[in-house]
Formats: structure tokens, sequence, C-alpha cells
């Protein structure tokens, strides 16, 4: 079983949720990587997505998008985030799950890039320019070295679509709870509550929602009704400013009592 | 008989193309895939179409034999294709006429466009006042400066013009942006691409609009000539009017075509334009076609003195032609650009717009290699008013 089923798995077994945050790889410099991801495992992450830099994020607000300049700016490549990759497995249990834009992996070679993630012991991708229609490009090659491609659905998807998407998907099914790019919200519509039940219903596997959460009101008001969250923008915010009383006291909101991890 | 039908349902010209974007634009890419295919049969949609072209536009545009050109390079006889006569100086409102409609039928009023040069804010917000839609153009930065009398025309017109800041601050970050607001309001808005680029079914949908370019030109061609002409020449950012000029022509096996693009300060500087030339294939703006990228699959920085060739990708289709030979690519620098800017001004009273100043720069180099008998028809894809200001300030630079 794959690190992210099993965590999943474990997290079901004790009536809990997930929190994942995710991080910009090379944001402060590759050589922090391993740091930060043990970090973030020491404050209760269930599993860390990495990002990896790249000149046109589309998908992305302001602050991810800085990181990624930040990123670019002092050096960091794939081949780089995967090599540091390899060293930070030895020291961090939890499932790391790289969060990339297409090209590239598709600079990098595709099967090359398969083979060299599951070597370094990532445990799934995403690839958020990468839908349904075109995956063929790539899912064999990660399957085939038991890299879980984890899919996204998002408010706009629909239902028939939810039901195609989460039965092709491994791991969780990434569920985007805005409409828009990622980056911090105060508040959501209404309908994301109805949406994320909609998919709960429907997915066979975890339901995890993303895309603009940054506070404690918006995760009580969502882990109700799914499997788990994931802060992007957020941590990335607060790694930046270094600020690791904030990241732990962030984080802290979400113990075990609260019924989140 | 027509045995090129790409791109297949997927979108794909062979390799490229395809549908890369986020989940959230899937749906709108889908039903707008859709809508499209239905339009394409309904007569009455194309006849909208040809009405507009007609009574707004000015269609069709002269082809025109320029003489002066055709005796100065000494080969080949050089016709133009008068795109710069349609109405806001540029091919570009070919197509945003066909899209504002279509998107009407689909029950969007809002549009949202990304423009380089601002030819194609100006030709959107041009056919949003027309249509009473509501526009918002995104412009990068670094060409606001270059062409501020388009801002303030697309303004005039009634358009919302932001200004990007990001990346480079030119066309690809403007695309970058205008997705950004797409994922953000998809739901009434419609995304009306400038270019045969983005993710299926702008390409196919755009080349198909701006065909009517090729169509005329086929016709007018015949009617003077008798015959098709050796060669015809187009210049190619994104690559919408080269797409619209081959596309007629594809079967005519006996027809050259080629596309030009921009060289910058050369091809083997880092600071060109030169895709098909010098990039390899990769995905951006939801298609998988040639880019300027780094060897990690970064994109790099487009530079041309045009801005509407300023972008790091070409079409998929183009893309296609090239590997199948169909088409071929050659790059003109900035500086033969602003000397065939000057020259077709100088001998034929006409300004063209600096994009289409490359093709005219090529087509010269290409006539003088062919025969008096022989004929090439270069599309003039724009005016050059847009580029006035820009031109005299680099000149008088030289000179000081």
């Amino acid at each position: 079983m794959n690190r992210i089923e099993k965590s999943f798995k474990m997290l079901k077994d004790h009536d809990r949720k997930a929190f994942i945050p995710y991080i910009m790889g090379g944001d402060g410099g590759l050589n922090n990587l391993t740091e930060r991801l043990l970090t973030l495992e020491k404050f209760g992450a269930t599993l860390i997505e990495v990002g990896v830099p790249f000149s046109d994020p589309v998908a992305d607000g302001p602050t991810i998008q800085q990181a990624g300049i930040r990123a670019l700016q002092n050096g960091t490549t794939l081949r780089g985030i995967i090599a540091e990759l390899t060293k930070a497995r030895e020291v961090v249990s939890i499932p790391i799950v790289l969060m990339t834009y297409l090209n590239p992996v598709y600079s990098y070679g595709i099967s090359t890039f398969a083979q060299d993630i599951a070597k370094a012991g990532v445990d799934g991708c995403i690839i958020p320019d990468l839908p349904m229609e075109e995956e063929d490009l790539l899912a064999t090659e990660l399957e085939d070295v038991g890299i879980e491609l984890i899919r996204l659905v998002t408010l706009t998807s629909p239902k028939e679509r939810i039901k195609e998407i989460s039965n092709r998907g491994k791991g969780f099914l990434y569920t985007v709870t805005v409409k828009g790019i990622t980056g911090t919200r105060n508040e959501f519509d209404q309908e994301v509550v109805e949406f994320l039940k909609k998919v709960k219903e429907i997915s066979p596997i975890p339901v995890v929602a993303g895309f603009g959460i940054s506070n404690e009101k918006q995760i009580n008001e969502l882990s109700p009704h799914c499997d788990g969250i994931i802060v992007g923008s957020k941590i990335v915010d607060l790694f930046n400013k270094n600020d690791l009383t904030g990241l732990e006291s962030f984080m802290s909101v979400l113990k075990p009592e609260k019924n989140i991890i | 008989m027509n045995s090129y039908t790409l791109p297949n349902e997927k979108g794909q010209f062979g390799i490229y193309g395809g549908r890369f974007v986020p989940e959230t634009l899937m749906k709108a890419v889908l039903e707008l895939d859709e809508a499209y295919k239905a339009a394409k049969k309904d007569p009455s949609f194309q006849a909208e179409i040809d009405g507009y072209l007609t009574e707004y536009v000015g269609r069709e545009t002269p082809l025109y034999h320029a003489k002066n050109l055709t005796k100065y390079a000494g080969g080949a006889q050089i016709y133009l294709k008068r795109e710069d006569l349609n109405h806001t100086g540029a091919h570009k409102i070919n197509n945003a006429i066909g899209q504002a409609l279509l998107a009407i039928r689909m029950g969007k009023r809002k549009i949202v466009a990304e423009t380089g040069a601002g030819q194609h804010g100006v030709a959107t917000a041009t056919v949003c006042a027309l249509l009473n839609l509501e526009c918002i153009v995104f412009m990068g930065e670094e060409d606001i400066k270059r062409q501020a009398l388009n801002v303030f025309r697309m303004e005039l017109l009634g358009a919302k013009v932001v200004s990007v800041t990001s990346g480079s601050a030119t066309l690809k970050d403007a695309v970058n942006e205008a997705l950004r607001y797409w994922v953000e309001h998809v739901e009434d808005t419609h995304y009306l691409l400038g270019s045969v680029m983005g993710p299926h079914p702008f390409p196919v949908m755009v080349r198909d609009f701006q065909s009517v370019i090729g169509k005329e030109t086929k016709k007018q061609f015949l009617a003077k000539e008798g015959r098709l002409p050796e060669a015809v020449v187009a210049c190619i950012g994104g690559g919408s009017n080269a797409a619209g000029m081959f596309h007629p022509f594809i079967e005519d096996k006996a027809v050259s075509l080629y596309g030009v693009e921009a060289a910058g300060q050369g091809i083997d500087t880092d600071f060109h334009a030169a895709s098909l030339t010098k990039g390899k294939p990769g995905v951006l703006h939801g298609a998988l076609m040639y880019l300027l990228q780094d060897d990690d699959g970064q994109i790099i920085e487009a530079h041309s003195v045009s801005a509407g060739l300023d972008y790091p990708g070409v079409g998929p289709e183009h893309s296609y032609l090239k590997d199948s030979g169909r088409a071929q690519y050659h790059s003109i620098t900035d500086k033969e650009a602003l000397e065939a800017f000057q020259l077709l001004s100088k001998l034929e009273g006409i300004i063209p717009a600096l994009e289409s100043a490359h093709a005219i720069s090529f087509a010269v180099k290409l006539a003088a290699e062919m025969k008096e008998t022989e004929y090439i028809v270069v599309c003039l894809s724009g005016r050059g008013d847009k580029d006035v200001t820009a031109v005299k300030e680099r000149l008088e630079r030289e000179r000081s």
C-alpha cells in the first residue's frame, strides 16, 4: 500500500482529518527544504505538497507566484528539488506529493521524471494544467512506478465528470473550493459546503479541500464535509516571514481534540 | 479531395495542441467546443459574420500588385493582401467578430481578452462596443508603454484595460492574467483569445475565422492571374494571420507557405521571438507547441521590436506544419523589419505594422531568388500607425 493510502487509512481508523500544507520547493533556498519538511511533520502535517516553481503559473495567485519567482531566482530546478527530496526522504516519514505544472515535467522527459521521483521517495504528483482529457500523456508512466496521480475536481465540474475523475483517482481527490486561483480568501460561498457534500457522496477515494483556505473559521466550516484540507498561500507566507511561532500556532489549531489531526 | 482534416476531436495537430488547462476551465472549454461545432453547421451564423465583415469591417480587402516593391526586389511579382485596410487597421477583427457573435449565442455578455501590440485589444473593444458587451483587456505594462495610443483607443471604446506587471510584462504575461481572470469568472465570461493558440477549440476556431484572408486571396488571385501564386508569406507571432492565409492553400501543394518569425536582435542572441526556429516542444497556455524555454522547462522571455510578435510560443498548427514540412519558417531581425517598414512606406505609400514589416522584408529576399514570371502574395496583416512614434524614437536614437 502506498504511503498516501496508509495515511488516509490511519486517519480514518482514528476518525481524524488530514492537514496538508503546501510549500514552494526552493523558496528560502533548496538547502532549507528538508528542514521545512521536518518542521511541518513535527507540527502535525499528514502529508506535504512540494511545489515546483514555474515561470508561468496560471493557476496560482500572487503569494505562490512570488514564492515561485524567489525560488527560480535562487536557481531552483526540478532536478534540484528531486535531488533534495531524495535526501529528505531519509529523515521525513510522511508522504510527499509533488505539485508541478506540466512543462518542467515534459522538458525533463516523462518516463525519466516518473522513475526519478519514485526513486526519490515521492508518493504522488499533482499537475494543475493536466485535465482528465490529457492525462494519457503520463498516467501510465506514473502508475508503473507506483506514483499516485492526484486528480482535481472544481466547483465547475459537472456531476458526471466528478464521478469519472474520482473513479480514476488515486490517493485523494483534490477538491478546489474556490472559483479561481490559489490565494487566501476570507470566506467561502455557501455553495462550497453543498459542493463538498456532493463530491464526498460521489467519490470512492478521500476528498480533500484546497485553494483559498487560510484561517481556523474556514477550516471548521469545511472539515466536517471532507477528509482533509490543504493550506498553501498561508503556509508559504509564514515561512517567507520566517514566522515559525506563527506556523506552529496556526497548525496547532488543528489538534486531535479538534478532530482535525 | 480534402485530405487535411486536422485537428482531430481532441484538438491535436499531430502531437501538438490539446487542452492543457486547469480543471476549472474544462467545462467552459468543452462547452465552447460544442457551441462552435453547432454554430459552424448553422448557415445563419456564417451569414451573420459575413454581414458584419462586409458592412462593418469593409471586406473584402484588396489584393494589391505592389509594382514598385516588385521592381525594387528584382524578381517575382509581389502582391499584398491588404488586411491593414480592415476597420481597426488589422486582421484581428475577423476573429473578434466571430468569437463575439459566438459568445452571444452562448449567452455570455462579458468578454476578457489579452493583447500584445494592442491590435487584438482594439479589435475586441470595438466589437464589444458594437455588440454592447462588457470588455476587459489585459495588457503587459511594457506594451502599454510601447503602444500608449492603442490603450487610449480601447478606453475610448469603453473597455477596461488592466496593466500586467508580472514576468516580462508583455503578451505572455497578459495571457497568464487573462487566463487567471477567466478561471475566476468563467461562468459568465468568454475569453476572446486573439491568436491560433490556447486550448482546443481556440486554435481551430481562430484559424477558421481568419481563413477569410486566404479564401479571398485565392479567389482574387485566380481572377487576376488565372492561376495560383508560387508562394504566400505571412508574419508569425502566435500565428493567426498566417494560419488564416495558409489554410485555404494547404491542399495546393504547388503553393509554398512561408511563415516569418521575429529574430529580434538575432537568433543567435538571447533576444528574439523565433519559437519555431529556436524553440522546442512544450506546454504553455493550454497547448503543446514549440516554445522558447530553458533546459529546465522554464519559459524564456521573447524579444522583438514588434509587440505583436513578442510571444515565446507559436500556435500548435504551425508547430505541426513545421514538422511536416508543409510550411517553412524563417526569421527577420528588428533591423531588417525597420528597414522594410520604411521601404514599403517610401515605395508604395503604405506604412505597414512592424509585425507585417517582417513579412515584407522576407518577401523581398524571396522574390529576388525567384523569376519575374512567378508570384508571391504577402499578408499585410496590419497598418503601421500604431508604430510610428516608436519607430521615430528608435530611428532618432540610432542617428544620434
